[in-house]
């Protein structure tokens, strides 16, 4: 009998804590969705996928490529050289997807911002791509970011909402796509043909 | 209709009474009290001094006379800074001591600052470092009037290609921001190239570009003679701090690396997440150390190498520096693939050569027995 009460206790216990564990986890749960949630909201208002989904013609005219969503320049799409840029106000190009962009600092290809971890940004932490946007550098340390990404506007965000899109980045399908690195202007080291 | 003189007398003032007083006397020093730790506990943004000549190094700038109590230091494994001949001195406040106990991470008293003086031929700039408190460091940069007779403050955006200092290559004085890239986030304090294995008095003959060292300057020995340090463990002054390596090669491109690059990877730095870790401790077990080996040495490399397979590029391949992409990006200066990707535009050829070298014959016999890392 004896056995019984304590066994009883120990349940009694051990159901408590189990369900208090539960609920703490549902509780984080459902701050992340809310994240996510907040985070999805703020990349399609501000329009990240503009350049880092790539753009595709539909039956309406372009559209994104949603398969695609947010992972960068397509790797088997192969770019020539840009065209040359006759004098006056124009001052660059870009590719049909809207992916690879072409100016003064060269040519640049939109990022993979998937989760993958050999090609996208699963390695990162929240605190490198915080550091991204608020320096302009990759990861707060590397090489600059290029045009067109609009860091300068973006770094005025809150960290709450840096956080929240990181963490709707996070929630993507991840999507192995090896982005090209970007290519100087001609005659500097890099590209000096 | 309100009684007004009821209302006036219930805001008249309060009758002084020793209880009123004695109330007075402890709630204004306590408020006081309060508000003087929440000011202490701000941080300092104090405003740099205009010119180098304040900031405390010099106690004749005209003759370059150095203040007796700015100590010289050089460390053996120096950043490559495109050629650029440096000098370096450190102050610590009288009565306080640097906190020593993790040799790989000194903490630096209030008050502490050091210099770093850049020359291509002349003097260019001096860079200066000040803890104003706890958890702040102030960083300012100096260029040199063309006359030499002081440094003025450079603004927050540094002054980019200042001076030609090769054939079309031209030194940019950072700013602030290009300051914090390097300096911010990667330990306890933010101080780079002074800590126990760049001040050891064993240095290396073969790490390069290091300064002689010449009288006047300071080792991990002295700091301590000087009870400077505290808490420094013993051991590393009985047997001064080295590199554990098996051949003179490795231990110069283990130091040129962790010099170089170990600033940025290193197991504290929020780079740390990229898994690449290149600064050595002379704290850590040696198979702590050699898990941080294999974070290198035949680790599949993210970055791939241009015309190789997809697959084939490494962080250091054993044997193979073209499959190598420490190599690789260390021989480059196009700005969007070199590294370190700041603070240099000319490549360190004898870099190059020297890492090259380690991987062709020190990394050669090692290969088949090498541990490969892949994703």
């Amino acid at each position: 009998m004896q056995h019984v009460g304590r066994f009883a206790a120990t349940l009694a216990v051990s159901c408590v804590i189990l369900s208090l564990g539960l609920s703490l986890a549902d509780g984080k749960d459902k701050s992340n969705t809310k994240l996510v949630k907040r985070g999805e909201y703020l990349v399609k208002s501000v329009g990240c996928g503009d350049c880092h989904t790539p753009w595709k013609m539909g039956p309406k005219g372009p559209e994104q490529d949603m398969s695609r969503l947010l992972s960068g320049h397509p790797q088997d799409m192969v770019m020539p050289a840009p065209p040359i840029s006759s004098p006056g106000p124009w001052m660059g190009s870009f590719a049909s997807t809207f992916t690879a962009w072409s100016g003064p600092w060269g040519v640049s290809f939109t990022r993979n911002l998937t989760p993958d971890k050999e090609t996208g940004l699963g390695d990162w932490t929240e605190q490198n791509f915080i550091a991204t946007i608020r320096t302009g550098k990759r990861m707060g340390k590397g090489r600059d970011l290029l045009p067109p990404m609009p860091w300068p506007a973006f770094k005025n965000m809150e960290d709450e909402d840096l956080k929240a899109i990181f963490a709707y980045l996070r929630s993507i399908p991840a999507i192995k796509n090896s982005v090209p690195e970007p290519i100087p202007p001609a005659g500097q080291p890099g590209n000096e043909k | 209709m309100p009684n007004s003189s009821r209302d006036l007398s219930r805001w008249s003032f309060p009758t002084i009474t020793p209880r009123y007083i004695g109330t007075l006397g402890v709630a204004l020093p306590l408020s006081l009290l309060l508000i003087c730790s929440f000011v202490a506990a701000l941080p300092r943004y104090r405003p740099r001094p205009a010119t180098l000549s304040e900031t405390g190094l010099y106690s004749d700038i005209s003759k370059k006379t150095i203040v007796p109590s700015n100590l010289m230091y050089s460390p053996q494994y120096p950043l490559w800074s495109d050629g650029a001949k440096k000098k370096r001195w450190i102050y610590i406040p009288p009565g306080h001591t640097i906190d020593a106990k993790d040799p790989d991470d000194w903490v630096f008293p209030v008050g502490t600052k050091l210099w770093k003086e850049f020359s291509f031929g002349k003097r260019v700039e001096t860079r200066f470092l000040e803890k104003v408190d706890e958890r702040t460091w102030a960083y300012a940069t100096y260029a040199w009037k063309e006359d030499g007779s002081d440094a003025v403050l450079v603004p927050q955006e540094g002054f980019p290609n200042h001076v030609e200092i090769a054939p079309g290559v031209r030194h940019d004085i950072p700013g602030i921001d290009g300051c914090r890239a390097c300096h911010d986030g990667q330990g306890r304090d933010v101080v780079l190239g002074f800590n126990a294995l760049q001040l050891s008095p064993d240095r290396d003959p073969n790490a390069p570009h290091a300064e002689p060292f010449i009288h006047g300057m300071i080792n991990v020995k002295d700091l301590a003679e000087k009870n400077l340090l505290a808490f420094f463990p013993a051991r590393l002054l009985s047997r001064p701090p080295v590199i554990e390596a098996d051949s003179p090669l490795e231990r110069a491109a283990l130091g040129y690396l962790s010099g170089n690059c170990g600033g940025c990877h290193n197991t504290t730095d929020p780079l740390s997440s990229v898994g690449m870790f290149l600064k050595r401790s002379v704290n850590r077990s040696p198979g702590a150390m050699a898990k941080e080996l294999e974070s290198v040495i035949g680790h599949r490399s993210k970055y791939q190498i241009p015309g190789l397979g997809a697959g084939d590029s490494y962080r250091i391949y054993p044997g193979h520096p073209e499959q190598s992409s420490v190599v690789f990006r260390v021989s480059s200066r196009n700005p969007y693939r070199q590294m370190p990707p700041l603070g240099t535009k000319i490549v360190d050829t004898l870099a190059v050569d020297l890492i090259t070298r380690w991987i062709e014959e020190d990394q050669n016999t090692r290969k088949e027995t090498a541990h490969f890392i892949h994703y």
